[in-house]
């Protein structure tokens, strides 16, 4: 067998369309009402490092071609990407839109009122896709495509998932309402994606588990949970309010 | 992306061990593909996969999304998986999406039948 060829030998036509290899995650601006406490110095994480079930759950909404073609459903979904999220969630994406190596910061709503404070990287882009990554600690560990292809009268638009929970905890609250919650987020959001280019339609679901085994050696993912630190967070939020007042203090006199 | 040159060979290359020859592209349009080459590949008695990325052209996410799914058929299967051939750029993808975490990388055949 020969040698593996340079990149430019293999005309590397995807060079650009991936995000440069980083060992930590690193959050160069924190906007304004964000929460950075569980981004920055994470690795990322895909579905071998994740705990639970591995699952690949596919979502699909069918435009007319005549309203969008598959570039422009991409196009858009990039440009606009929080705009089709459901309310209660928060996506801090730049507003360049999505560029391989962009890092976001999540704010959701969970259950309970509970918000989780997260992000994504991502991971690869190009004119008909583009994939976000998720860090150590956040629901799941794996990645979502975000695809759009051309059939014989209609654009598929698809959001893909391949996960698995990142802990025993999330695994426990995917297993109770958490699977079927995100379903009903990827739901609104294609349907939001839809409702853009002016139709009401339908999302098909599949979901397939992949693997239903859980690797029991990634329970010390827990140590990283985005759901323990953003409670944590929260609880001492008002020790926060008092410290940041007697600095104040200090300050003035 | 274009699949007309895109091929996956199978040979064997050792006791044990199946080679996968990739030539061409993998995306998410590879999975019939590539699944098959598992399936030809996956013999009774085969402890090992090689990966050979020598011919790879281009990759994007759904195919890396492909190599996770294969790798866990594998692990099931207890086999290991071995890749060798990638060049730089790609071997900057596997760790970036840290498939490297289960895939022993190597730089030539030898080399990874050596590891078995």
């Amino acid at each position: 067998m020969s040698d593996p060829r340079t990149d430019q030998e293999a005309g590397a036509r995807d060079v650009t369309q991936w995000a440069k290899s980083v060992a930590r995650l690193n959050v160069s601006e924190v906007p304004e009402g964000a929460v950075n406490i569980n981004v920055e110095g994470r690795r990322l994480t895909s579905p071998i490092q994740g705990f639970g079930k591995m699952w690949q759950k596919t979502y699909q909404v069918r435009i007319p071609a005549e309203s969008a073609s598959s570039t422009e459903v991409i196009a858009t979904w990039k440009q606009r990407f929080p705009d089709f999220w459901p309310e209660g969630n928060r996506i801090y994406a730049p507003l360049t839109g999505i560029e391989p190596g962009d890092v976001a910061l999540l704010n959701m709503t969970l259950p309970g009122k509970m918000k989780l404070s997260t992000g994504v990287m991502v991971l690869f882009a190009d004119g008909e896709s583009f994939t976000l990554m998720t860090p150590q600690g956040h629901m799941f560990a794996g990645w979502i495509t975000f695809s759009a292809a051309a059939g014989e009268d209609h654009t598929v638009a698809q959001a893909q998932i391949l996960m698995r929970a990142s802990d025993p905890i999330f695994e426990m609250g995917l297993t109770l309402g958490g699977h079927k919650q995100e379903d009903v987020f990827w739901n609104q959001t294609l349907r939001a994606l839809a409702s853009h280019f002016g139709h009401d339609v339908e999302v098909d679901t599949k979901v397939v588990c992949v693997d239903n085994k859980r690797q029991w050696s990634r329970w010390t993912n827990v140590w990283h949970s985005s759901a323990i630190r953003s409670t944590l967070f929260m609880l001492a939020a008002p020790f926060r309010a008092v410290r940041h007042l007697v600095r104040r203090e200090h300050t003035v006199a | 992306m274009p699949e007309a040159a895109t091929t996956y060979d199978v040979r064997g290359v050792a006791e044990g061990a199946r080679a996968i020859d990739i030539t061409g592209d993998i995306t998410a349009q590879s999975e019939e593909i590539l699944m098959d080459a598992y399936s030809r590949a996956n013999e009774t008695g085969v402890k090992a996969i090689v990966l050979n990325f020598t011919g790879l052209d281009y990759m994007n996410s759904g195919g890396i999304g492909l190599l996770v799914t294969m790798l866990v058929r594998a692990q099931r299967a207890h086999q290991q998986v071995l890749a060798y051939g990638l060049s730089d750029h790609y071997r900057e993808i596997f760790e970036l999406t840290r498939l490297d975490d289960a895939v022993g990388i190597h730089t030539s055949e030898d080399a990874a039948l050596a590891a078995l």
